[in-house]
């Protein structure tokens, strides 16, 4: 008994009057801010974050993640280290108790994620990143959602880049398989024309030759100009494509430098790499 | 403030409210109120073990609540033996049959394979089993019913103390708890909220349509007394003396004696539900129970039986609800099932377990007690401030009589308000669980 | 002959009926279904918002009615129908924002927000009470029969007659063009889509930029003119009393949760599984039987498997075998 009261359901799970999952987990959806100016700097970074889900304990401390135009910028980490929360406060979906987020020279600390998806800022979660029960071409739609002009150029060059979706675009997303589905995950984000494009492990779970061609494919995106900013559990691989890297532990930045810079450090190969 | 200052004097409050009543409007009405009072708290405490302990939305406390009443009907009333020679025999057999299909469908169910030939064989025993009983069921019934149809044209019960039917009451809400546990919490995932809605409803028709069992809408007036009678009273010389030294008229001393009786019979039974659903939590069982609620995953990872669990508890609920209906139809003196409407017996019980706060038994008895009084009192005070608002508006305006009017449906409005008032501000409720 | 009479008695009594009545229930379902898609539970108040928006509909009509407008043969609460659900959407929202929206800021738990509908549900209930009181109100005006029993046996030489009233043409006219609508706007439009993707994945809704709170609006709006039009529909068809409204929650539930809660085809098959079992359970089969079977057959009773007044049990018992059939009712999977 301690907590908010509202959110106290005291284990009933009666189909008849509630629907499984409960509300969903993204804070400041509601958060109203404006974006503020702030020339500068890297083109998209989390500087100094902290904070934590709720009322809870924090989870990042001064975290920092940067990547500018043209990069791939790699978060590795070991489990619990906070590297999807450290996505996440990027998207405003936790509240910061401290630090701030800018893009493209605006401060967007105060923004809501979805204003911030207006802001040009693509996100690709790394559970539940697809409408199941939604058909593939629908799914993509919806990545569209904020947009306004004819997107069918954007539809067409994305089902060139993900072949096999053009086959299955009036199947329920929910029918693919794993390495199908983060490919319309991947396709839903890349909808909006995003500015940035944010990973969380697009490869969890996939064998490891779908492993390898969604490398590819992320490469070709990035080299389309498109900067992406990704979490990966395969360190090793992720540092091979990474223009930069960063290890964190506990939430705090333990280490951080290009991709191979990581990859030769012996302290880095010790942690986190195996040997 | 400390917890349990806060706490004696939201109890003080109440007890001052109902003072009041008795000095402002009359003895009879407080009285009336406590002992309604104290009826809704036990309602409460048995949604509170549920709700408030396992998380279990039970949203056909109605139908527990007039199975209770029906129990009075059973035990209390003198058995007519015409009734029980002309049909007795035959809804016995009928009872017996339906029970006995029901038994050897859940057998067939269970041991054939499934597919086609089961729903097929499945369907034909009901079928069949449907007709036979209907067959020996509808003469029977016919019979029954026509002795002494304004009279009695029903069974009867079993002409017993009516004290006996509390427990009875709650045997009968323990059956039907158990029937609808075993079923809607046995699925994959709970469907208990829509059982006991559907439940409640079907019983409330059976006692409405069964008149060999409950005279259905002719009601059952006249159910024996655990008290003494007004009109004895006020044939005692002993007790009219005793009325008069106290300044009391015979009529108003013996009604309120009688009232005054139930009152302490009453609160002799909420202390004893009260004790055992205190002893029950604060057991190893009750200590269970809420392990369960708060990490269910957890509690199943060290094998705890869960649907067990939430089984006992609903039945133990309902038990409550059922004694709770008993004791209501024993001081109503009469079984009218029209009068079971769900926004009464199961929502309003659901209001009192809200606002006097969930998961807390003392916080249940708050809350039925308050909250039955907003429910009684709401309709007079709203009366005065519609009086004050339409004061200014020319008599007989059709605008002035419809607002008069609608002051009986206040209350409605008011409980909503109440509730979400308290939802809101204080989520716990006013004596929030510890 | 025989055969024709029995199923023009069948359609007469049974068929007719149902099909009105399921189309009512169909609507309320879809209500019910929509709200717990989107806002997660199941919203106790659904029956007397149902009440709430025929009252609108009933007041404005005797309005027209006071200033001498009508509809020609057909009902005038058909004209009134729309401003009754501008009404019912006006509460609709105002119970939003002032009551809903606290909680989904709070992310309440979708159980505290059913607590949180039975409050409402008391105060829509008591606010009906007092603006219309709790007695039968019957609005329908305008012609009573597409054709009646008699009209029908004169023009077919049966012996047995179909009335058909025109509020169950109505009824059966207004649903069809309402599913239509829905569904159109549900798998067609944007908005649609956005409400069905945010039904499936809330978190990742937002991460594609749609608006909770515009969703959430949007279906309030949807749900209130559901709401408003079954209410309006049942109201003609039988009369409009507040507490009936209250009590069919329950059919209304079941049909829900038959068809499986979240999937709106599954909330029209619920209505008419319902309707449909209710009616044949409850009727007299005897006029029909008497037509079937040779003469030595012929029933002697009513032929009636259960009274009326158990028709709640019905939906019941049905709702009992489809859940231990389907634990997810009929149509899982299809949601919102």
């Amino acid at each position: 008994m301690s907590g908010n009261a509202y959110q106290d359901d005291r284990g009933n799970k009666d189909r008849s009057i509630t629907k499984a999952g409960g509300p969903g987990s993204a804070e400041g959806a509601m958060r109203k801010g404006k974006a503020v100016p702030a020339p500068g700097g890297p083109f998209l970074i989390g500087e100094n974050m902290t904070g934590g889900y709720g009322k809870g304990p924090n989870i990042l401390e001064a975290c920092t993640i940067a990547v500018d135009k043209g990069e791939i910028a790699v978060i590795v980490g070991p489990n619990g280290a906070g590297k999807s929360t450290a996505m996440k406060a990027v998207f405003g979906m936790l509240d910061l108790r401290e630090g701030s987020v800018r893009l493209d020279g605006e401060d967007i600390t105060a923004l809501s994620p979805q204003a911030r998806v207006v802001k040009g800022m693509g996100f690709v979660p790394q559970t539940s990143n697809i409408f199941t029960s939604l058909t593939v071409e629908e799914n993509l739609e919806m990545g569209a959602f904020i947009r306004r002009d004819d997107f069918s150029e954007t539809m067409e060059q994305i089902l060139d880049l993900f072949p096999i979706l053009r086959e299955k675009r009036r199947q329920a997303a929910g029918e693919l398989s794993g390495g199908q589905r983060q490919q319309v995950a991947v396709g839903r984000a890349l909808m909006t024309k995003p500015k940035v494009l944010m990973l969380d492990e697009p490869t969890a779970g996939v064998s490891p030759i779908v492993m390898d061609e969604l490398f590819d494919r992320i490469i070709e995106v990035a080299r389309t100009g498109i900067p992406i900013l990704m979490v990966e559990q395969n360190a090793r691989q992720a540092l091979e494509i990474a223009d930069k890297g960063y290890v964190l532990v506990q939430g705090m930045n333990a280490y951080s430098g290009t991709g191979k810079d990581l990859l030769a450090d012996p302290e880095v190969r010790k942690s986190f790499l195996g040997g | 403030m400390t917890g349990t200052m806060r706490n004696i004097a939201l109890f003080a409050l109440v007890g001052v409210l109902i003072l009041l009543t008795g000095v402002l409007q009359s003895w009879n009405s407080a009285l009336l109120i406590l002992n309604m009072g104290l009826v809704s708290a036990m309602m409460a405490i048995g949604v509170n073990l549920q709700w408030g302990f396992a998380g279990l939305f039970n949203v056909g406390v109605m139908g527990f609540v007039a199975l209770g009443g029906l129990a009075t009907v059973l035990v209390s009333m003198p058995p007519v033996h015409a009734a029980w020679r002309a049909g007795g025999l035959g809804i016995l057999a009928a009872v017996a049959l339906g029970a006995g299909t029901i038994v050897l469908t859940i057998f067939l169910f269970r041991r054939m394979q499934p597919g086609w030939l089961r729903a097929v064989v499945l369907i034909a025993v009901l079928i069949a089993g449907f007709f036979a009983y209907r067959a020996v069921f509808d003469p029977a019934v016919a019979a029954i019913e026509r002795i002494n149809p304004a009279g009695t044209g029903y069974l009867g019960g079993l002409g017993l103390p009516i004290l006996l039917a509390w427990p009875v009451g709650g045997l009968l809400a323990a059956g039907a708890a158990w029937i609808i546990g075993k079923t809607a919490l046995g699925l994959r995932s709970d469907y208990l909220a829509i059982a006991t809605l559907g439940i409640a409803e079907i019983i409330i028709a059976v006692m409405k349509n069964e008149d060999w069992l409950s005279r259905g809408v002719k009601n059952v007036i006249g159910l024996p007394r655990p008290v003494p009678y007004e009109i004895m009273l006020q044939r005692d010389p002993v007790f009219v003396e005793r009325a008069a030294a106290l300044g009391l008229d015979p009529v108003t001393g013996s009604t309120l004696f009688v009232k005054a009786n139930y009152s302490i019979l009453l609160l002799v039974v909420l202390l004893v539900l009260l004790w055992l659903a205190q002893m029950a939590l604060k057991s190893p069982w009750g200590r269970m129970m809420r392990a369960i609620r708060d990490n269910e995953t957890a509690a199943e990872a060290m094998g705890k039986d869960v649907t067990g669990r939430h089984l006992q508890i609903f039945i133990l609920g309902s038990v409550v609800c059922g004694i709770a209906g008993a004791i209501m139809t024993t001081l109503d003196g009469q079984l009218v099932p029209t009068t079971y409407q769900p926004l009464r017996y199961t929502f309003l019980i659901w209001v009192m377990v809200i606002v006097g706060g969930s998961g807390n038994n003392f916080g249940a008895v708050l809350g039925g007690m308050l909250v039955w009084f907003l429910w009684v009192q709401v309709e007079p005070m709203g009366a005065l401030l519609m009086k004050g608002i339409t004061a200014g508006m020319t008599d007989g305006s059709a605008l002035k009589s419809h607002l008069l009017e609608a002051t009986a449906h206040m209350r409605l409005l008011t409980m909503g308000i109440v509730m979400l008032v308290v939802l809101r501000f204080s989520p716990r409720g006013l004596i929030p669980e510890k | 002959m025989d055969l024709l009479n029995a199923i023009v008695a069948l359609s007469n009594f049974v068929l007719v009926p149902a099909i009105a009545y399921g189309s009512q229930l169909a609507l309320g379902a879809l209500g019910v279904t929509l709200i717990y898609g989107i806002l997660r539970f199941s919203n106790f108040a659904h029956g007397d918002t149902m009440a709430f928006g025929t009252m609108a509909t009933i007041l404005f009509t005797w309005w027209f009615q006071s200033l001498g407008i009508s509809f020609g043969p057909l009902p005038t609460a058909l004209l009134a129908l729309p401003l009754g659900i501008l009404g019912c959407m006006a509460i609709v929202l105002l119970t939003d924002r002032g009551i809903y929206r606290f909680y989904r800021e709070q992310k309440a738990k979708p159980v505290i927000l059913v607590i949180v509908s039975m409050g409402v549900m008391f105060i829509m209930n008591g606010l009906v009470r007092v603006i219309i009181g709790p007695d039968d109100q019957n609005f329908a005006d305008g012609d009573r029969f597409i054709i009646t029993a008699r009209e029908f046996r004169e023009m077919t030489g049966l012996r047995e007659g179909l009335a058909l009233k025109s509020t169950q043409g109505i009824t059966v006219i207004t649903a069809v063009i309402v599913v239509a609508l829905l569904f159109w706007f549900l798998n067609r439009t944007r908005t649609g889509k956005s409400m069905r993707a945010y039904s499936d994945n809330e978190d990742l809704a937002l991460l594609s930029g749609i608006n909770p709170e515009r969703v959430v609006m949007i279906t309030w709006l949807i749900v209130a003119a559901l709401a408003t039009v079954a209410g309006v529909l049942y109201g003609l068809d039988k009369s409009f009393k507040p507490f009936v409204y209250f009590q069919l929650l329950l059919p209304i539930f079941a049909s829900a949760i038959v068809g499986g809660l979240g999937s709106p085809v599954g909330a029209i098959a619920g209505g008419f599984i319902i309707a449909f079992s209710e009616v044949t359970i409850t009727y007299a089969w005897k006029k029909v039987l008497t037509y079937l079977l040779p003469e030595a057959w012929q029933p002697d009773g009513l032929v009636q498997l259960m009274s009326t007044d158990y028709k709640f049990a019905v939906s019941f018992v049905i709702l009992l075998i489809v859940l231990l059939v389907k634990p997810t009712g009929l149509f899982k999977g299809k949601s919102v």
